[in-house]
């Protein structure tokens, strides 16, 4: 069993208030992660779970009872620190297993144990040597195993792949899913590149200067992020904004701007009627932009020059200028479009975001 | 053919000037850049060094140059009871306050390694004993182990401790602490300072992840941070050891050897005999006679650090 609940929980550093009343269930076997920017308090929530850091308010409990008061050896939780924090002066079978030895664990038992993790690891024939002799991503099994050989009822990882290069991140990512698959742990993960955070959560928490702005599945913050800071956090390249005016003519909505004048879907003007006359912000993504043609007349369709062209093989990104500002279109790679050219294009009507411009929440 | 060698050479630039031709030379500007050094250790090491063995074959006495009597010297000191004393007294006081600056400076280390006000200002002030001129800060504590002004008699009076005055520096075993727990409080400082330094390269991370292991608070000391802060450790221990060995200044200052020549150490006894009655041969045997017990420990220390490095 691994049930997290975390309840009410606030952090001050001093005067600084990191973390701001975060509450969250986390099911047994769930793989929750957490993603934000820097210092949005993600790594200090983490380490509140693992007792590293104290909790200022609130309640954390595991599987029912609360654990604010327990040691970190305590919790019958592992964690995966961003560095590894291997023990360097023991060899890989010692580091791993360290945590069962302080636990007094019999011989055989640890020695099954360990031999057990570092075949899953697929680190067997390393078990006698030093950290330093390890590359990057071995050392990060190591890490792994170390957390894996104490059976724990929750997984903590701190920015776990971080330190590694771009191409072993991507490996790693995979097999870390696989691993999450083969144990059935609840996992929590910490981390501040949403590309992992969709790949590996089951649940992705996101937070922003100490606040949970969204939780869900990562389709479902793509698809209905509740502010304007998830919307923009969560998708790559990121979605693009534009200040709108809302009008009313002829019975239909309108949103404009100086560059752009478009007549709003039914369905958004549903929701817009309150903001006539207002600001809003209007979002879509790269990829629901495209370039029009005739079966697009029912989509809302602005004029566009283009700026620059990514071409990055899969998909070509557009740089272009409406009007004063700046929009991104991810195209197929077949368009044949050049820098300068003049583009009608048209957004997918059922993916418009609409956000207000004073709260940034979603309307 | 004659002719084109000729215009070969013609056409050549004028060759450099030949002492700058040396200096281009790998070889000699090695040379060169290291004579400053070679000069220095060469007069103030090598050649009193050399001077020593030299003196302690002799019979050389202050005035008189003395002729070659081979080993007798040795052979002499070997025999003499304030000689035995010296080296016992000089093993007794390195071991005892390398034990004790070792664990006081190491317990400093650790509180002063942790978050803390004032952490900066508490870290420069405990150097003070380290900063002030050894001499002076003796003097000092002379004053307290006075028999009649000591304040350390007067605190342990006034609570009640004891009835009668400590004669703290004319007790042959008093003094040998007296001057023991100087040379501790004037080394901590060192011990500390290094050791924190030590302290700091070590990851707070590696304590963090044996917290979560199930490592109790000791027992990260011992698998973590002990071992990992032994190449340190080695190091400062090898420094202080030698140092204290050869100590002087406390032992002079404080009871000059005395009571009875009952604190001497190897410096201070071979300055007695050198200086003090003028019989230099026989002071530089028994200062020479400290030379292979620090030889052997800078040997030991330095093959344990490499090991330690290459582990």
């Amino acid at each position: 069993m691994g049930q997290v609940v975390l309840k009410g929980i606030n952090k001050f550093f001093d005067s600084v208030h990191a973390v701001k009343d975060v509450n969250l269930q986390i099911r047994d076997k769930e793989f929750v992660v957490f993603v934000g920017p820097s210092g949005c308090g993600k790594t200090t929530t983490l380490r509140m779970i693992a007792g590293l850091e104290a909790i200022s308010s609130g309640d954390i409990s595991i599987d029912g009872n609360v654990i604010n008061a327990l040691a970190p050896m305590d919790r019958d939780i592992a964690m995966v620190f961003q560095n590894y924090a291997l023990y360097p002066h023991m060899s890989v079978y010692d580091n791993m297993a360290f945590g069962l030895k302080m636990r007094k664990f019999e011989r055989p038992e640890i020695e099954k144990r360990v031999h057990e993790a570092a075949d899953i690891l697929g680190i067997g024939e390393l078990l006698k040597r030093k950290p330093r002799q390890l590359s990057g991503g071995q050392r990060q099994r190591v890490a792994l195993g170390r957390a894996i050989v104490r059976h724990p009822r929750v997984f903590l990882f701190d920015e776990p792949l971080s330190n590694l290069d771009a191409k072993l991140r991507v490996q790693m990512r995979v097999e870390l899913k696989k691993l999450h698959l083969r144990l059935g742990t609840t996992a929590i993960y910490v981390t501040h590149d949403q590309v992992e955070a969709m790949t590996l959560g089951d649940r992705v928490v996101v937070m922003k200067d100490g606040v949970v702005q969204q939780v869900g599945e990562p389709l479902e913050l793509y698809n209905q992020p509740a502010n304007k800071f998830v919307a923009g956090f969560i998708g790559s390249p990121a979605m693009n904004f534009a200040a709108v005016t809302v009008t009313e003519a002829d019975g239909s909505l309108i949103a404009e701007n100086s560059g752009l004048r478009i007549k709003l879907p039914d369905e958004i003007a549903q929701r817009l009627r309150g903001h006539i006359g207002r600001e809003v912000i209007l979002g879509v993504r790269p990829e629901d932009l495209t370039v029009a043609g005739s079966a697009d007349l029912d989509h809302p369709c602005f004029d566009a020059v283009i700026e620059v062209v990514e071409q990055l093989g899969s998909e070509i990104l557009l740089d272009m200028k409406v009007g004063e500002s700046i929009m991104v279109a991810s195209v197929e790679p077949t368009a044949r479009v050049r820098v300068a050219d003049k583009l009608r294009v048209a957004m997918r009507r059922s993916r418009l975001h609409v956000f207000d411009a004073q709260t940034e929440a979603a309307i | 053919m004659a002719i084109s060698a000729v215009s070969a050479t013609t056409l050549r630039e004028a060759p450099p000037p030949r002492r700058q031709r040396l200096l281009e030379d790998e070889r000699w500007l090695a040379f060169v850049l290291l004579v400053p050094t070679i000069v220095l250790l060469g007069m103030f090491i090598a050649y009193p060094f050399i001077r020593g063995i030299l003196l302690s074959v002799t019979n050389s006495r202050v005035g008189i140059p003395g002729d070659f009597v081979g080993l007798a010297n040795f052979y002499k000191i070997f025999n003499d009871g304030i000689f035995r004393t010296s080296v016992y007294n000089t093993f007794v006081y390195t071991g005892v306050t390398t034990v004790f600056k070792l664990a006081l400076g190491l317990w400093l280390a650790m509180l002063l390694n942790r978050n803390f006000r004032g952490k900066a200002f508490t870290r420069a002030f405990i150097l003070l004993p380290f900063i002030i001129p050894t001499v002076l800060s003796t003097f000092a504590w002379k004053w307290m182990f006075d028999p009649t002004f000591s304040v350390l008699n007067w605190l342990l009076y006034h609570f009640g401790l004891i009835t009668g005055r400590i004669n703290w520096l004319g007790d042959p075993d008093l003094a040998m602490i007296s001057i023991i727990i100087v040379n501790i409080w004037r080394g901590v400082p060192f011990f500390a300072i290094s050791l924190l330094a030590g302290l700091q390269t070590i990851s707070p991370e590696l304590n963090e992840a044996a917290a979560i292991d199930g490592a109790k608070p000791w027992q990260r000391f011992w698998h973590i941070t002990w071992p990992l802060l032994l190449p340190v450790t080695m190091v400062v221990v090898l420094f202080s050891v030698i140092q204290t060995f050869a100590d002087f200044q406390i032992v002079y200052v404080m009871t000059g050897g005395g009571p009875a020549n009952a604190t001497h150490l190897f410096a201070t006894y071979a300055y007695q005999i050198a200086i003090g009655t003028g019989l230099l041969s026989e002071g530089a045997a028994i200062a020479l006679a400290m030379f292979p017990v620090l030889f052997l420990v800078v040997i030991i220390q330095l093959l344990y650090i490499r090991r330690v490095e290459v582990r």
